[in-house]
């Protein structure tokens, strides 16, 4: 190759050498530091040149483009740098903890700060591989969370938060209808499952266990189960046939009359917008309750798309960010979780135009200038009111999660 | 120095794996105190075993594998002997050389904007001719047997097997020896077969295997073709293995095993169908036939390699249109306009992960290159070939599910302190791009006449010079296209580079499957097309290098 034969022979012979002692390089340091977040100045000294690691799911540009603008704030207030590592999927971030934690790296880990909720952080939490208890609470931003009216923001899928994660924003399902092909959804489960006998191939939704296909089996699930209550206790083996019989039961007649026949799946939340906005299905779902208004505003569905809930309720709940045990720059991590929370940014992250995302916050309770910023938000034309979003139906428990992802698995899946 | 170069590329190559490997067997196992487990057991394979629709997958896995492996193969070597010296082979070529260089993912994209049902080519047709107004209910894309799947496997694989069999010809002589065929009364198709397949098949067999392993494990073009319920094998294990349920890991370590053994089993079944094919072609060539359905293969094997090649083009094409497309909403044919938006949206992001992978890939292949050239170099001089010993070796990193070692590597390197690093990184994908820079070189460069040696050495130079200005030069063409090759594979790493960089060292490949996963056509269309444009600047470089380093050196000749 006439790369090689333009190098002098000594480069030649390094180039060999070079390759000998790649092994040998030496092994990256990092420093370990511990800090308190009720001694808040302390924190903003360590945190200053500290680059932060924030693992998000990137697949959603507009919300990319929102934790950069989040990590130019932080940059210009606090010298703290920001770097999105962006994700696929937070199992991934889940696993990566868990293989530091398996060669023994007790600190200067990857993760600074991990968006995350539901059985990604139960599992974290339980292999106790989490920063200490405690932190969320002592944010200065934290007595602005309206803990009494939004109960998911300190118990994630029915499991106590225990201050190790703090509240980011607020989900709750929301279907979306094109009005061009259909004027009037249906308002149950019931006359779902009518609406797709009479319109076959026209409803889908994600295969479990992407997280929005097993929020629409939650959905059904606490519908169809004679005892709700039962759902925020673990699952009982004993009876948790004849618990999910009507749920199976429902979308045994639903299926046959399904997107490809319930033969295949999309694969996640953005792949069913794609279905509806190429006409493919009359009726998607969304965790965002203004995600057809930002889709819309984006070009990525047709302006006559609305959005509806059901009769008796929706799932609801909360994400959140959360820190490592071993994170490197905690300090970092902890301005950044607080900056997450002021009214400003829960504020912007709450318009259409850059993302939608509902606010934790309690803004009754805001100063009447930081109220301002909510109620000057225009929603956008797809978005419900708040009056209009209806009751919540609290996140099962989260082994539900997992039973139900096994049991649809082996029903649907296996053939 | 040469003598230490086996041993070294062999412990480059083989220690990650060897690491890797026991980072799968023991949770395979049991044994992973930090996960609870503490006792050696069966559990975890018990478990395994169990899951619903396993045997499914692992059929599934196992039928598209070798149904795509043989359709590339069966396609290539008609085609071959049908049209080798032809107009048409030599246009097909330069049409196929380019092709090698897409990523997988980035092919699977294509394809599947094409075939949809609300893709280019149901647009095309509608409503005109079909009378639709919306997209047909059809399952195309995700088929329960895995079709479209097999057809994209094999529209990709087939550049690679057609480059790896051209660079292999010249050593076969094949043009002479069907030229003597042909006096004999043998048709063209049947004077190939029998006269230069017999001896150019042992030099593409080793990447026929690579492909085979390949497409047994593959996970993106699963991903993106292949059916959901249930998937392939290996997209079960990349989901298991990145289940928070943490216990998970041992189930998923004993499916990474089984699928080793299903990849092993794939192999052993074209090695048996190997002999068969060779006691048939033995018969036949003792009965004296002279023709073989010479129209019919003709005609199939170039409509196949027409139509596949087609469709790749037109999927590439398909994802440029849409990283440039306003609202384009079915039936339009076309988008309602064009727009750069979706580009100067991401332009910055782009230019950042270019530039990583270029960094990571130009000293990988710098470093592959010359190992690989100084072991066979060694083995030359030594006048003995390492073939046997070495081969089983050779295959490991191709064999071994990617997911399952890798993250066994990923503990190495934070282990040793390293991960998170350019440097990580790079030393992850060598494991990847070695062994393909090697099977790529090898037989073409054992395929030199060693007179050419033995006459420089027997004209008095030394065997540094004959290396320089003997042998390197004859293969030049082969360290070119393995060159090409590597970079290729480098780019196209997924897995090792989000585990061992940590997220950290953003490709445009990591980009690309972060980005798919929200579903936005535009951004996908840019993320596959950067990840296809990189690799095909370095064929591009590979095509012209050779030409250009052999005109120099004719003129060099003329003057001296």
């Amino acid at each position: 190759m006439t790369i090689i034969r333009l190098l002098s022979r000594p480069v030649r012979g390094a180039l060999l050498a070079a390759a000998l002692t790649l092994p040998l390089a030496p092994l990256a340091s990092r420093a370990d530091e511990t800090v308190d977040p009720a001694d808040w100045t302390d924190v903003l000294a360590k945190a200053k040149g500290q680059t932060v690691y924030f693992h998000a799911w990137g697949g959603e540009p507009r919300i990319n483009a929102y934790i950069a603008w989040a990590g130019e704030q932080l940059q210009q207030r606090h010298g703290i740098t920001v770097e999105q590592v962006k994700v696929d999927d937070t199992a991934n971030v889940v696993a990566r903890i868990v293989a530091e934690k398996a060669a023994g790296q007790e600190s200067g880990g990857a993760v600074d700060l991990v968006w995350i909720n539901g059985e990604n952080f139960v599992s974290l939490k339980k292999a106790g591989l989490l920063m200490s208890p405690g932190w969320a609470t002592k944010l200065p931003n934290w007595p602005l969370v309206d803990v009494e009216n939004k109960p998911a923001v300190v118990t994630d899928f029915t499991e106590p938060t225990d201050g190790q994660e703090s509240p980011w924003g607020l989900a709750k399902l929301v279907f979306m209808h094109d009005t061009a092909t259909l004027t009037h959804p249906p308002k149950t489960l019931a006359e779902l499952a009518e609406y797709a006998k009479a319109n076959p191939g026209r409803f889908t939704y994600p295969q479990p266990p992407n997280f929005h296909g097993s929020t629409f089996l939650k959905q059904v699930l606490a519908t169809t189960i004679a005892n709700r209550s039962k759902l925020s206790h673990p699952v009982d083996p004993a009876s948790f046939e004849a618990d999910v019989a009507p749920l199976f039961a429902y979308l045994d007649t639903l299926h046959p009359y399904m997107w490809r026949q319930g033969r295949a799946f999309p694969q996640n939340q953005p792949a069913l917008r794609q279905l509806l906005a190429d006409g493919e299905i009359d009726i998607a779902f969304t965790f965002n309750p203004a995600g057809a208004s930002a889709a819309i505003a984006a070009g990525e569905l047709p302006d006559t798309v609305r959005t509806f809930v059901l009769d008796g309720g929706t799932i609801g709940n909360a994400h959140f960010v959360a820190i490592p045990f071993n994170a490197n720059a905690k300090a970092g991590a902890l301005v950044l979780a607080d900056f997450l929370l002021s009214p400003e940014a829960q504020a912007r992250k709450q318009d259409p135009a850059i993302w939608g995302d509902p606010t934790v916050l309690a803004v009754e309770r805001l100063e009447a200038a930081d109220r301002e910023r909510f109620t000057a938000l225009d929603l956008g034309i797809a978005t419900l009111s708040p009056e209009e979003l209806g009751p919540v139906i609290e996140e099962p428990h989260a082994s539900w999660m997992v039973e139900l992802e096994r049991a649809w698995n082996a029903r649907y899946a296996s053939q | 120095m040469l003598r230490l170069a086996p041993v070294l590329t062999l412990a480059m190559m083989l220690g990650p794996v060897a690491a890797g490997l026991l980072g799968t067997l023991l949770p395979a196992a049991g044994y992973v105190p930090v996960l609870g487990g503490t006792a050696v057991s069966l559990e975890p394979l018990r478990m395994f075993l169990t899951q619903p629709g396993i045997g499914m997958s692992a059929a599934l896995s196992l039928s598209t594998g070798l149904v795509a492996t043989f359709g590339a193969f069966a396609a290539v070597v008609v085609f071959t002997a049908a049209f080798e010296g032809t107009r048409f082979f030599r246009a097909l070529r330069r049409l196929l050389s380019p092709l090698m260089a897409v990523p997988h993912a980035a092919a699977a994209f294509g394809l599947a904007f094409l075939i949809a049902p609300s893709g280019f080519a149901m647009r095309l047709l509608s409503p005109w001719a079909t009378g639709f107004q919306r997209p047909p209910d059809l399952l195309i894309v995700g088929d329960p047997l895995g079709l479209t799947m097999t057809l994209g496997l094999m529209a990709k694989e087939i550049p690679f097997l057609f480059l790896m069999l051209v660079a292999a010809l010249p050593q076969a002589d094949a043009l002479r020896s069907r030229r003597v065929a042909a006096s004999l009364g043998y048709a063209p198709v049947a004077a190939w077969l029998t006269t230069v397949l017999p001896r150019v098949y042992p030099q593409i067999r080793l990447p026929v295997f690579a492909v085979l392993a390949y497409a047994t494990s593959v996970v993106d073009v699963a991903l993106i073709l292949g059916p959901t319920t249930p998937p392939p094998l290996a997209v079960r294990l990349a989901a298991w293995m990145n289940d928070p349920d943490l216990s998970q890991r041992f189930m998923a370590s004993a499916g990474a095993m089984t699928q080793l053994g299903l990849s092993l089993f794939a192999i052993l079944l074209w090695v048996c169908g190997e002999r068969l094919a060779a006691k048939l072609g033995r018969l036949w060539i003792e009965s004296g036939r002279r023709s073989a359905a010479e129209e019919l293969s003709a005609a199939l094997s170039g409509a196949a390699m027409v139509m596949l090649a087609g469709a790749m083009l037109a999927g590439l094409a398909l994802l440029a249109l849409w990283s440039i497309a306003g609202p384009w909403r079915f039936p339009d044919a076309l988008p309602h306009h064009l727009t750069l938006r979706a580009w100067t949206m991401h332009a910055h992001a782009a230019e950042d992960a270019i530039i990583t992978t270029v960094a990571v890939a130009l000293p990988v292949v710098v470093v592959a290159i010359t190992l690989a050239l100084a072991c066979l170099e060694n083995e030359t001089r030594d006048g003995l070939t390492v073939r046997h010993r070495s081969l089983p070796l050779l295959y490991l990193p191709l064999i071994v599910p990617q997911i399952a070692f890798v993250f066994g590597l990923q503990v190495l390197f934070l282990t040793a302190g390293l991960h998170d690093t350019l440097f990580a990184v790079a030393l992850g994908h060598m494991v990847f791009v070695l062994p393909y820079v090697f099977l790529a070189l090898s037989d073409p460069w054992r395929a030199i006449d060693p007179r050419y040696g033995h006459i420089a050495g027997a004209l008095g130079a030394s065997p540094t010079r004959t290396f320089w200005r003997v042998r390197l030069p004859l293969a030049r063409k082969a360290v070119a296209t393995a060159a090409a090759l590597g970079f290729a594979v480098s780019v196209a790493q997924y897995l090792p580079t989000l585990l061992i960089g940590g997220g950290r060292i953003s490709t445009v490949t990591t980009e690309a499957v972060a980005l798919a996963a929200g579903g936005n056509r535009q951004l996908v269309g840019i993320y596959a097309l950067l990840q296809m444009l990189l690799p095909f600047a370095a064929f591009l470089l590979a095509a012209a290098v050779p030409g250009i380093a052999h005109r120099h050196r004719a003129e060099n000749e003329a003057t001296a």
